[in-house]
């Protein structure tokens, strides 16, 4: 009697979560693919519970953001130190200065109280293209968003940036592309107009550890650059959550036999 | 079951502060001597995992709210400084937003045990009102957490549902306002939500207390649905049958809990909330975290926004008074075959309703003749079959139903149980 009423809650258990995952799962994907094509998914080194980034990938993706994507996007919430931490790109110290001493920071006020520009340092984020939000809406025609987040701010992550990197396609006859408008099927937010011309062809940016630079192995690179900075902790995460996971399995697995034995007198 | 306290001070000191303040005898009357119907299953867990979740919310919280900055202008940047500066802060904030989620698996699950055991029948009466009162400063308390990260969804979330007010006859316009703290949502509306986010959580701890008291002065339900007939056979003593028992349940949910946060932190939130909010840039589809997605559904069902509102509230409301609805005697739906079979259906209609609430309402569900069946017309029919369950189908089903044959007791139905056990 009670057997069969466990198994019956448990059936129901599994009915619950089942419907409860159809109802949350498919609303983002259901979503990406009524109005945008399927996506590719590719297979990351950061997937599932044991994935890392690649470091020499990040460090190509870098390449490609600071050579081609940051000439209109921002990057708000990344530090230069970032690019030296552990679970990053790893660049070492004398890189990471060498690096943000390229870019002129504004600081200030000095002592008779007038802004300067100087060297950037670890500390310092990404200084943006663009002064502001409209400037750059001005210049460009629709605002670049920050790339900080974008691999969390969409649905599929680094695989939708993937896919819409190299997604670009003639637009089919009865769409009207606007002037200074581009046709990607993949770019749902805009029903497949957007302002940014195709970013990525072969060749474009130069890699010095003699990965072939494709536009697709480019778009690869700088999509899972881009999940590292929306989610620099992720190797941390799960590098963590097996500690947690191990403690856990090992506690319930203890008390499993505990209840049995202190419930043993009572059946 | 408030019987006889049995605690013992042991030593000269536990002696002398019993007679002074009797919180060991507290403790102890509480936690280790209190008696358990013996015949309690794995469901009956759920309240301890709750008392862990709120105290896990309120730790993380706390300290999250060391480093948060309750502004528009700075508080989705903060919430990436705790995520990309503050020692373990990803952990932080991963599990007390997933914790949210948790909080609220478990209270669904223990108030549908609840409901399937009839746990809410005289004399649990008080005891059932102040859970549904938790339960409303739960959601209370979700809500304005969820707007102080500042993403487009916790906007355009505390848009649509502080706009709801608005549908108040005569004042809502004023109300609305009052709430806002001027006249849109801005930095007055998002440091008052962080002020009230951090009050709600202790107004449940006290509510809870109450809930626990309430409970101790009935005793708990059991799966058989009678009252404990004698002390000796038919309950055990808490400590330590229901501490370990309650401690394994804990263990196997945090193992889930723990899955969420450290590998898959951000699948039961919107992407939409990764972007700041932007007052100018409305998303294509608003909704809400998936708790409250059945009520967002019946208030979208709704023609008539005041109508909605009300019927959204008056789906929280209703829950108060089931006591008084369900005429039957039996609590446990195992004695009660038209009874259990309708709780399975309403299970159904409250998880469709929340698929319902994450679509777009106008999605074509299916065309019969030419005409197309949406997503609004299938909400409507549930809403309705929410409403007529309570209150028609409890007053009724008492009245025609036949139930089984009661055990004699905790104890008899236990043995009754125990060759099927044995044969499992």
């Amino acid at each position: 009697m009670k057997m069969k009423m466990i198994q019956k809650l448990t059936l129901a258990a599994a009915v619950a979560s089942l419907a409860m995952a159809t109802a949350f799962l498919p609303a983002g994907s259901a979503r990406a693919s009524a109005e945008g094509p399927e996506l590719h998914e590719v297979d990351w080194s950061f997937n599932g519970p044991f994935g890392t980034f690649d470091r020499s990938q990040l460090r190509r993706g870098y390449k490609v953001y600071k050579e081609v994507c940051a000439t209109c996007h921002s990057m708000q919430y990344v530090h230069f130190r970032n690019l030296g931490e552990p679970g990053g790109p790893e660049f070492t110290g004398p890189e990471v200065k060498a690096l943000a001493a390229g870019y002129q920071v504004q600081d200030g006020p000095d002592l008779s109280g007038d802004m300067f520009e100087r060297p950037g340092e670890g500390k310092d984020v990404f200084p943006a293209p663009y002064a502001n939000e409209e400037a750059a809406a001005a210049s460009l025609g629709a605002y670049p968003p920050d790339l900080s987040l974008v691999a969390k701010s969409r649905v599929g992550g680094p695989d939708y940036i993937h896919a819409l990197m190299i997604g670009y396609t003639e637009a089919p006859a009865d769409v009207t592309v606007p002037a200074g408008g581009y046709y990607n099927p993949y770019f749902t937010a805009g029903s497949g107009i957007i302002a940014m011309p195709p970013p990525l062809s072969d060749g474009q940016v130069d890699y010095d550890d003699g990965t072939p630079n494709t536009a697709e192995q480019m778009s690869q690179d700088v999509s899972a650059f881009l999940m590292w900075t929306a989610e620099p902790k992720l190797e941390a995460r799960h590098r963590l959550g097996f500690q947690v996971m191990a403690y856990l399995l090992a506690l319930a697995g203890i008390l499993f036999f505990a209840t049995r034995k202190i419930w043993a007198d009572q059946h | 079951m408030s019987g006889n306290s049995t605690y013992n001070p042991s030593n000269g000191f536990t002696r002398w502060l019993d007679e002074r303040l009797p919180i060991m005898r507290l403790g102890h009357d509480t936690a280790v001597s209190y008696p358990v119907p013996k015949n309690l299953n794995y469901w009956w867990t759920f309240g301890g995992i709750l008392t862990f979740m709120l105290v896990a919310q309120i730790i993380t919280g706390v300290v999250l709210a060391m480093h948060y900055v309750p502004t528009t202008a700075l508080a989705f940047a903060s919430v990436e400084h705790i995520m990309r500066d503050v020692n373990y802060g990803w952990v932080l904030r991963y599990t007390h937003a997933n914790g949210a989620s948790m909080f609220f698996i478990a209270v669904y699950i223990h108030m549908f045990r609840g409901l399937y055991y009839g746990s809410y029948k005289a004399p649990r009466e008080i005891l059932w009102i102040l859970g549904c009162l938790i339960y409303l400063l739960m959601m209370a308390t979700a809500f304005f957490g969820y707007v102080l990260p500042w993403g487009q969804m916790s906007f355009w979330g505390a848009t649509v549902i502080t706009n709801l007010f608005g549908a108040i006859p005569l004042v809502g316009q004023s109300v609305a306002t009052w709430l806002w703290g001027g006249f849109a949502i801005g930095d007055p509306t998002i440091n008052r939500f962080f002020s009230l986010h951090y009050l709600f959580p202790f107004l449940i701890f006290g509510v809870v207390i109450l809930h626990i008291w309430a409970l101790h002065v009935t005793g708990q339900n059991n799966p058989a649905g009678v009252e404990v007939k004698n002390k000796e056979q038919d309950t055990v003593p808490f400590t330590p049958y229901a501490t370990v028992k309650d401690a394994f349940g804990l263990s196997v949910f945090l193992i889930m809990f723990a899955y969420f946060v450290f590998y898959a932190p951000n699948s039961l939130g919107d992407v939409e909330n990764y972007t700041q909010a932007n007052s100018l840039k409305t998303p294509l589809h608003i909704v809400p975290e998936w708790y409250l997605l059945p009520f967002y559904a019946i208030l979208r069902a709704v023609p008539s926004k005041l109508g909605g509102v009300i019927l959204m509230f008056g789906a929280i409301a209703i829950l108060f008074v089931l006591p008084w609805l369900d005429t039957s005697k039996v609590r446990s739906a195992r004695f009660r075959p038209l009874y259990k079979q309708f709780f399975w259906l309403f299970l159904v209609v409250c998880l469709v309703l929340g698929w319902c609430g994450g679509q777009m309402p106008d999605n074509v569900l299916f065309s019969v003749g030419g005409v197309d069946i949406i997503v609004t017309h299938l909400a409507r029919v549930l809403t309705f079959y929410y409403f007529f369950h309570f209150i028609v189908l409890f007053p009724l089903l008492g009245l025609i139903e036949r139930p089984k044959p009661l055990p004699e007791s905790i104890a008899a139905s236990v043995l009754g149980g125990k060759t099927a056990a044995a044969k499992a």
